[in-house]
């Protein structure tokens, strides 16, 4: 069974997110209690093999996964940055289901042995995919806990088997005004692009997602293959790739184009860089099914939380420079 | 002095039922979108996430700051529509439209101060000193106060000439909230650039009357 094809399961056999929620709780509880092994239960869970709910400790080491309260499945599809379909928080949403996610395919070139157009079948063919829980930090100061579904990005990119030359890698974003009504006005130099250093693409949080809550990624959300760098500010996980190039040279990135004293190449959470109009110290959590307005803010934390795992690449680096 | 004071106060003339009228509906009016968050924030504590969406802190601060710009503007049109029309009962309601216009905007600073920044003051000051959009938003409330505190009969009496020339600070205020919102928007400039065309019209008109038609006047005179 294809990726595609374990995402287009029937609507009866995806767990709705409240079941999610609660078969965690059951399972984790019976973990608890020593009444069940894991094993079997976890098969019953499509289509990617199912976090354990006895996390491991190794994988929690990982940053694969935290069990800090999450984002519900339909704050996580309401309130959306994805200019290309509107500059609001709910554009992208209310947006016509204008988006043609299949056939889709991507265009692999630049430096590598084995450049090519795929489908997004062949793309994945042979990953198995699977579950990330990510903490997701916005530049503008709030953050999400999402489930997401994918591939490690570096299995994928090294199927092309880049040169030694490959020292970036870019990414870009579909551009077609039919598609994307919000590509009528010139927020930003289209068609949105961003890039990351090889060895940030390569490193095993760097996720390429095709799901989130065990289900296909919605329009909103980047369908149907996104990029999800948690140690980084949502807008360099690039949403609806089309291109991925191995470069040379760092490449360009829309953000850093529009104010680059704004938004660096690398970007990635500061607490101690602010960014010049608001501070990055702290943010607002949008998680759980609660009412948000007396929630505390809270602390953001270097490199989101993800600083064991991710710190030494950045070793050396002026991050005050190189924000 | 309170006598006296008493004494010179002049006979109030009886409003007429029709401005009576217009005034309850404006105020109505005015109240309309705080009565619409309310019931918008009573939804989210009973119901939990509604129209108000995902992060309703930042919804309730940008409602209100757009409400507090848009009846600003409102005030800034009143002049130049009695200029206009020729009607000078429109300036009957020129300081409820200003003091809703402060009702908004102080709303809006406590729910940035109370439900974003939740009352830390070293975040609140430092915020205030260093970005400089939130820089100009206080900058421009904080001149909104003389002008609500010097907004009744009494204090418009005590200030003769003075009082007209504190109140010129709505032109600057209106400048600094403009501005306020130009700088809080990342790269989609459409919709603060609506309100600073309004703004340059009203602004405009005000300069374009007191350069380009009181020459022609003195001229006249003289």
């Amino acid at each position: 069974m294809s990726l595609r094809d374990a995402l287009r399961i029937p609507t009866r056999d995806v767990t709705d997110e409240a079941v999610y929620r609660d078969r965690r709780r059951v399972v984790a509880g019976l973990a608890a209690s020593g009444a069940l092994g894991l094993a079997g239960c976890a098969k019953a869970d499509p289509p990617a093999a199912p976090p354990a709910a006895k996390v491991d400790p190794a994988r929690m080491r990982a940053g694969f996964t935290t069990s800090e309260e999450r984002t519900t499945y339909q704050d996580v599809t309401s309130y959306n940055n994805f200019y290309e379909f509107g500059t609001g928080k709910a554009d992208p949403s209310q947006a016509p289901r204008t988006l043609r996610t299949h056939p889709w395919t991507v265009a692999v070139g630049g430096q590598c042995a084995k450049p090519g157009r795929l489908s997004l079948d062949d793309l994945l063919k042979g990953l198995k995919p699977e579950e990330r829980i990510y903490r997701h930090r916005c530049v503008e100061g709030w953050s999400m806990v999402i489930p997401w579904l994918g591939v490690p990005l570096g299995d994928v990119l090294k199927r092309f088997e880049p040169t030694s030359k490959a020292k970036f890698v870019a990414f870009t974003t579909l551009a077609d005004r039919k598609q994307m009504p919000g590509l009528s006005y010139p927020a930003l130099d289209w068609p949105y692009r961003e890039g990351l250093r090889i060895d940030e693409a390569t490193h095993p949080l760097a996720l390429l997602a095709t799901g989130i809550y065990g289900k296909p990624l919605l329009q909103q959300n980047g369908a149907p293959l996104r990029l999800v760098l948690p140690w980084k500010y949502g807008f360099k996980s690039i949403k609806s790739i089309v291109a991925i190039t191995f470069v040379e040279h760092m490449p360009f990135t829309s953000w850093n184009d529009e104010a680059s004293d704004e938004y660096g190449f690398f970007s990635n959470v500061n607490p101690a860089v602010d960014h010049p109009r608001w501070s990055q110290k702290t943010e607002r959590r949008i998680a759980g099914t609660g009412s948000k307005l007396f929630a505390d803010r809270i602390p953001t934390r270097l490199f989101n939380g993800y600083a064991e795992q991710v710190g030494s690449m950045y070793a050396g680096l002026d991050l005050r420079k190189w924000f | 002095m309170v006598l006296s004071a008493a004494a010179a106060r002049p006979v109030r003339r009886r409003t007429e039922p029709g401005v009576i009228v217009a005034k309850i509906v404006v105020h109505l009016l005015a109240l309309l979108p705080a009565a619409w968050l309310a019931w918008q924030i009573r939804n989210e504590l009973v119901l939990g996430t509604g129209r108000l969406g995902a992060d309703p802190v930042a919804a309730i601060e940008h409602f209100l700051g757009l409400w507090a710009l848009r009846l600003l503007m409102i005030t800034l049109a009143v002049t130049p529509l009695r200029q206009l029309t020729g009607k000078a009962v429109l300036l009957r309601f020129r300081r409820m439209l200003g003091l809703y216009t402060f009702f908004y905007a102080t709303v809006h600073f406590a729910a940035w101060m109370v439900l974003d920044l939740r009352m830390d003051a070293s975040q609140i000051g430092a915020a205030i000193a260093k970005k400089p959009f939130v820089t100009v938003g206080f900058a421009a409330w904080l001149l909104l106060v003389p002008l609500a505190a010097t907004s009744f009969q009494r204090a418009m009496r005590a200030l003769g000439r003075r009082w007209g020339q504190l109140h010129r600070a709505i032109y600057v205020i209106a400048v600094l909230a403009v501005l306020h919102f130009w700088w809080l928007v990342k790269s989609d400039i459409r919709e603060p650039l609506l309100y600073a065309t309004i703004a340059a019209l009203l602004l405009g008109w005000r300069v374009w009357k007191r350069f380009a038609i009181s020459p022609r006047r003195t001229a006249t005179a003289g």
